[in-house]
Order: structure tokens, then C-alpha cells, then sequence
């Protein structure tokens, strides 16, 4: 009996290998009783674990949709999601919050925490019926905050934060969750280019120390190119997968933005301005 | 690692002793002179020099104190639960109209029975007639204003939705009285004034009881009320069951709204005052400490607005309503000001 559930257990940490995110054949978009107004269809990605995944596409293409409906905030229209080979219907919402955390691009509202009180939310998954936090959670917590250099923060009110202060805080909160996948939408979309380039290199770390899944949507197209593992492009034809250095390779970027003001440029890795003439 | 969540234990203990020193001083205080000594030996229990004076207290001025300690602490327990829910600074029982759903429902079992009969007046007049038709009032108009809530984010649209329902119970109201007699009438007037005397102690044990059940779901929902305070979005990426919390918050603030609008009537105020004040206190957003920090302070603004209502040595009472506006309106006028930030 022992030895059958080791062997389980193995079986399930080979399959982790495997995919950690897998979607088949999934629509996206919004339900209402009158119309459905589908915004992608024909969604696939086979997502091993480790990776920093950039999902790129212009404005209004469905990030935003794609990413709430990988994290169960909006149901889909139709397809299937495995989360750790689990379909995602079958999951329940305490169960995958100890599986998936997020950082939203919505304004939290009016509070007064505390830098330490909102990363200690990240903990609720695993505290009591009040929240009592114990010494694997103050640890965790800690870790936290040495992870995204906010030790110092940790007395203050939120809303006294910098925009970059209260990203790095945000992202404290999600590895206070402790777990394996980060999903973040738009976390840079406030930044300057300091932070942006602070906040990226802090989740590519992320992922290569602690081995995490972390998949941001971005406009940040130039840096995603030179740090993400995989990218997902939204276009409106088509959506593709696969390795940052293969789909460059295969001129997949060039779809991206169907404009005739800029191009790819496929030596310098990155998008420049169309020479009008 | 230091802990960096304080504690208030001083806090706590300053904010306890005050409350036992006025509600002590609030039994002292009254229409008929009772020497304080006097006023502790009837307390205890112990024979005073005039008889009358040991009833005066058992009686009347200590269930009163008890009905205050109630009023004070369940109307504030609402308020806070309510600025939470809606993330709306200026929500509060009597502001979203769920005091007024608390009123129609006992306008409709006082002045309705004409309409519906004879037989259900003997009913209307029992303590439980009047805190369940107060509870469902009140859980009506809240589950109305909670439904447009999800439809609506917006925080001002909600609050005028709120007052909308006040508007439309008090119209139903008026419409009831126009076909009431004088007597129903008069009657439901002097509730509407708000009290918090007159209740014998069987009817303090109602309430109690009621009371309890409605502070027993509070603490079923302080943690996945901390995480709302990151809105609902990250609530439930951290596991809330958000419907549920929806509910048990939206049963017990019925509960301890209507039960203590039954008994009480409806009180301004209190519900959306005290909450801000115990923030300014504490400086904290954590409902486990502040569930009971605002239920210790409303309990002491609920006994300082009535020994005020009772003017001490002399036979007037003034309606608990009166005083509690005029204590709560310039207080939210004066944060709003003062700060621009009130959450």
C-alpha cells in the first residue's frame, strides 16, 4: 500500500515534468444569456515548468481575457485547461490557490495594511479559520520580502508605496502563496524603465531559482525577447507558442502587429519604425 | 524575525476600562437623583436606603445601559462588515437602507394589520413578531442593494441605489400610515423616534440570543474578509468562496440590524461614524482586531449619546435618533474634510 502511493507520487512528479500548463483547443471571450462574443478560438500551449513566458499582442487582442480564464476568474467558452494535469473545472478554488497566484493590474482598494499585513494575505491558503500566521508562515513570508528586496517596506502603509514599490510588493504577495505558477497581468504597465527592467529580471530569477511558472502578459516587447524562455503571441489570425529564439527564427513575430508602420528586425531583435517610401 | 503586527493590548485595555467606568457612570446618571455609592450598592445587589431606587436601577437604568452596549456594538459590527463588502467608506446600515428595510418591515406588522387581519396583532406585539419581521426587512432591502452592487461597481451609484430603497420604504411606509389608524399609528411613531429604554429583561434575553447568533457568523468571515480588503479578484485567487462570504455577511448584518431595529428602532449613525473612528484609533485594516476594537467603541459612544439623551436630574428624554446625528453627521463631515483619505 505504502510502496503504491510512492510510486504514485513519482509517477505524478514525472508528469509535472511534463506540462504544467496544458490548454487544448480552448475559446475565450465573454458569455451573456443574449450573444457570445468570442474573442480567441483554437487556443493550444503545452507549458513545461521553469519557464518565464511572455504573452505578447496588441491592445484589445484578449491578454487580459486569455489569463483570467487560465486563472478561473472568467469561465471559457469552450476547450480544456490542465493545470498540473488536472482539468481546471475539476479544481477547486482553495485547492488551485495553492497552485496559482496572481498579480492584477486592478487598483486595490482604499485599506490601511501594511506592507507585511498584504504580502501575510498571500498565507491564507494555508492558515487557520482566523489567519493565524505560525513560524513556516513568518519564514515564507520573510523570504518574501529578502526575494524582492522589500525588507524594508514591511512597516509601512501600502498606499505610501511608489508604483514600483507596491509592483515588488504585489509580487511578494504572490511568492508568499508559495506557489508553482505566477500569473501576472500587465505588471510593468506603470513603471519606468528602471523598474520595468527591475521587475523583469526579479521574475526571470524567480523562475530559474525556484523553478516557477511565470507567465506576464507585457507590451514590453524588446525585453521579453531578450529574457522570456517561450513566448505567446496573440494575433488575430493565429495563436503560437514555442521558444523565444525559435520564433524569431521563423519570422513568427512579424505577425504580431499587422502594420505597415513597423517591422521586426530579425538581426537587431526588435521592432523598429517601417522605412516609409 | 520581529513580528510587525501590533498587538494593542494597551489599547484594548485603556478602551475596556473606559467602557466599564461609563457604563457605571451611565447607570449613575438619570431622571431621579440616586447618590453613587448608592447606585454601586444596588448593583451589587445589596439593600440602598430607598427601595425604590435599588428598582430604578435593577429595572430600568441597568437594561437600559445592557440595550445600549447592543445597539452600539452591533450597529458598528454592521457598519465596519458593510464598508468591507462594498468597498465603499461611506456605507453603513442606516446610509444603504437597511435600517429603513428593518422599518418597513415593522411598519408593515404594525400598521399593516389592518390589512392583513385582526389575528396577526396579537403576534405583532410579541418580541420575536417584531425582530423577525425587522430581520427580513432588513435582509430584503440589503440583498436588493447588494444585487445592484454586483451590477454596479461603481461606489456612488451604490450609495445612492442605497438611498433610493430609503426613499421607496418610506414611501410604502407613508402609504401604510395613510391607512392606519391613530392608535397604530401613534404607536409606530414612538418606535420610530428609537429608544433604548422600556425593554423588560425577558425582552433583553430576545435580544441577546439574537444577538449572539449574529456575532457568531461575524467570526466565521474575518478571514476571508482581511483578503477582500485586495478586492475580490485577489479574494478569490486566494481561495475565498466569495458567495459565501456574500451571505453569511449579508445574514448577519440582518440579524443584528433588524433585531436591534426592532427593539431599538432605527438609529443613525452609529453604523457609519464609529467604524472610522476606531480606524483613526487603531490604524489598522485587520477586522481581527478591528471586530472588537469597534465593538468596544460603539458600545461607549452608544452609552455617552444616551446618559446625554437622558439630561441628568431632570424628566425629559430626548430621542437616542436625535443625538446620535448629532454626534455622527459632523464627525464623517469632519473626516471627510480633515482627511482625504477615509477608507
Amino acid at each position: 500500500m505504502v510502496i503504491n502511493t510512492k510510486k504514485k507520487n513519482l509517477l505524478k512528479l514525472e508528469n509535472n515534468q511534463k506540462h504544467i500548463i496544458k490548454i487544448d483547443n480552448l475559446s475565450i471571450g465573454y458569455a451573456s444569456k443574449k450573444h457570445i462574443n468570442l474573442i480567441a478560438s483554437n487556443l493550444n500551449i503545452n507549458l513545461k515548468p521553469g519557464n518565464l513566458v511572455c504573452l505578447l499582442g496588441k491592445n484589445g487582442i484578449g491578454k487580459s481575457t486569455l489569463l483570467r480564464t487560465l486563472t478561473k476568474v472568467q469561465p471559457a467558452l469552450g476547450g480544456d485547461i490542465f493545470i498540473n494535469q488536472k482539468n481546471l473545472n475539476e479544481i477547486s478554488n482553495s485547492n488551485l490557490s495553492k497552485q496559482l497566484s496572481v498579480v492584477l493590474t486592478e487598483k486595490l482598494p482604499e485599506s490601511s495594511l501594511s506592507v507585511f499585513e498584504l504580502i501575510a494575505l498571500g498565507r491564507q491558503p494555508y492558515t487557520n479559520w482566523v489567519g493565524q500566521l505560525n513560524t513556516k508562515d513568518i519564514k515564507i513570508i520573510e523570504t518574501a520580502l529578502e526575494e524582492t528586496n522589500t525588507k524594508h517596506l514591511m512597516q509601512a502603509k501600502y498606499y505610501q508605496l511608489s508604483d514600483g514599490q507596491l509592483q515588488k510588493v504585489l509580487i511578494a504577495r504572490a511568492l508568499a502563496q508559495n506557489t508553482n505558477i505566477i500569473i501576472l497581468d500587465e505588471p510593468t504597465a506603470h513603471l519606468d524603465i528602471h523598474h520595468t527592467i527591475e521587475t523583469f529580471t526579479l521574475l526571470k530569477k524567480l523562475a530559474e531559482k525556484y523553478g516557477k511558472t511565470i507567465i506576464i502578459s507585457t507590451h514590453e516587447i524588446n525585453l521579453a525577447l531578450q529574457l522570456a524562455d517561450e513566448l505567446w503571441l496573440m494575433t488575430p489570425k493565429k495563436f503560437v507558442t514555442g521558444k523565444t529564439n525559435n520564433l524569431i527564427e521563423n519570422n513568427q513575430l512579424n505577425n504580431l502587429f499587422s502594420s505597415s508602420l513597423i517591422h521586426f528586425d530579425k538581426e537587431m531583435k526588435q521592432f523598429t519604425i517601417s522605412k516609409s517610401n | 524575525m520581529i513580528y510587525p503586527i501590533k498587538s494593542y493590548h494597551k489599547t484594548f485595555t485603556i478602551l475596556t476600562i473606559s467602557l466599564v467606568l461609563i457604563f457605571i457612570l451611565n447607570i449613575s446618571l438619570g431622571s431621579v437623583f440616586i447618590p453613587f455609592k448608592q447606585t454601586l450598592l444596588a448593583l451589587l445587589n445589596e439593600n440602598t436606603k430607598n427601595d425604590a431606587w435599588k428598582t430604578i436601577i435593577l429595572n430600568y437604568r441597568l437594561p437600559k445601559a445592557i440595550t445600549a452596549i447592543l445597539v452600539g456594538s452591533g450597529l458598528s459590527i454592521s457598519g465596519l462588515l458593510m464598508q468591507t463588502l462594498f468597498r465603499n467608506p461611506l456605507a453603513g446600515p442606516f446610509v444603504l437602507g437597511i435600517s429603513s428595510g428593518a422599518s418597513l418591515g415593522v411598519a408593515i406588522l404594525i400598521l399593516g394589520a389592518t390589512f392583513i387581519g385582526v389575528n396577526i396583532t396579537a403576534f405583532a406585539y410579541t418580541n420575536w413578531g417584531l425582530a423577525i419581521a425587522a430581520s427580513l426587512g432588513a435582509f430584503l432591502v440589503l440583498s436588493a442593494v447588494l444585487l445592484a452592487a454586483i451590477k454596479v461597481r461603481n461606489t456612488m451609484s451604490i450609495l445612492i441605489i442605497g438611498l433610493m430603497f430609503g426613499s421607496l420604504t418610506a414611501a410604502v411606509i407613508s402609504v401604510l400610515a395613510y391607512f392606519s389608524s391613530a392608535n397604530q399609528l401613534q404607536q409606530y411613531l414612538f418606535w420610530s423616534f428609537g429608544s433604548l429604554g422600556n425593554l423588560t429583561w425577558h425582552e433583553i434575553s430576545t435580544f441577546f440570543v439574537i444577538f449572539l447568533i449574529g456575532l457568531l457568523l461575524v467570526t466565521f468571515i474575518i478571514k476571508p474578509l482581511n483578503s477582500l480588503l485586495l478586492g475580490e479578484n485577489y479574494a478569490k485567487s486566494m481561495g475565498v468562496n466569495i458567495k459565501l462570504t456574500r451571505n453569511i455577511t449579508l445574514i448577519s448584518t440582518s440579524l443584528l440590524t433588524g433585531v436591534i431595529t426592532a427593539f431599538s428602532g432605527p438609529i443613525a449613525f452609529i453604523g457609519l461614524a464609529v467604524p472610522h473612528l476606531t480606524k483613526l484609533l487603531f490604524k489598522t485594516s485587520n477586522h481581527k482586531t478591528l471586530i472588537p476594537a469597534v465593538a468596544i467603541s460603539g458600545s461607549i459612544i452608544m452609552l455617552i449619546c444616551d446618559s446625554i439623551a437622558q439630561l441628568p436630574n431632570s424628566e425629559y428624554t430626548l430621542p437616542i435618533n436625535a443625538i446620535t446625528s448629532l454626534f455622527g453627521a459632523p464627525i464623517i463631515i469632519w473626516l471627510l474634510i480633515r482627511k482625504r483619505k477615509i477608507y
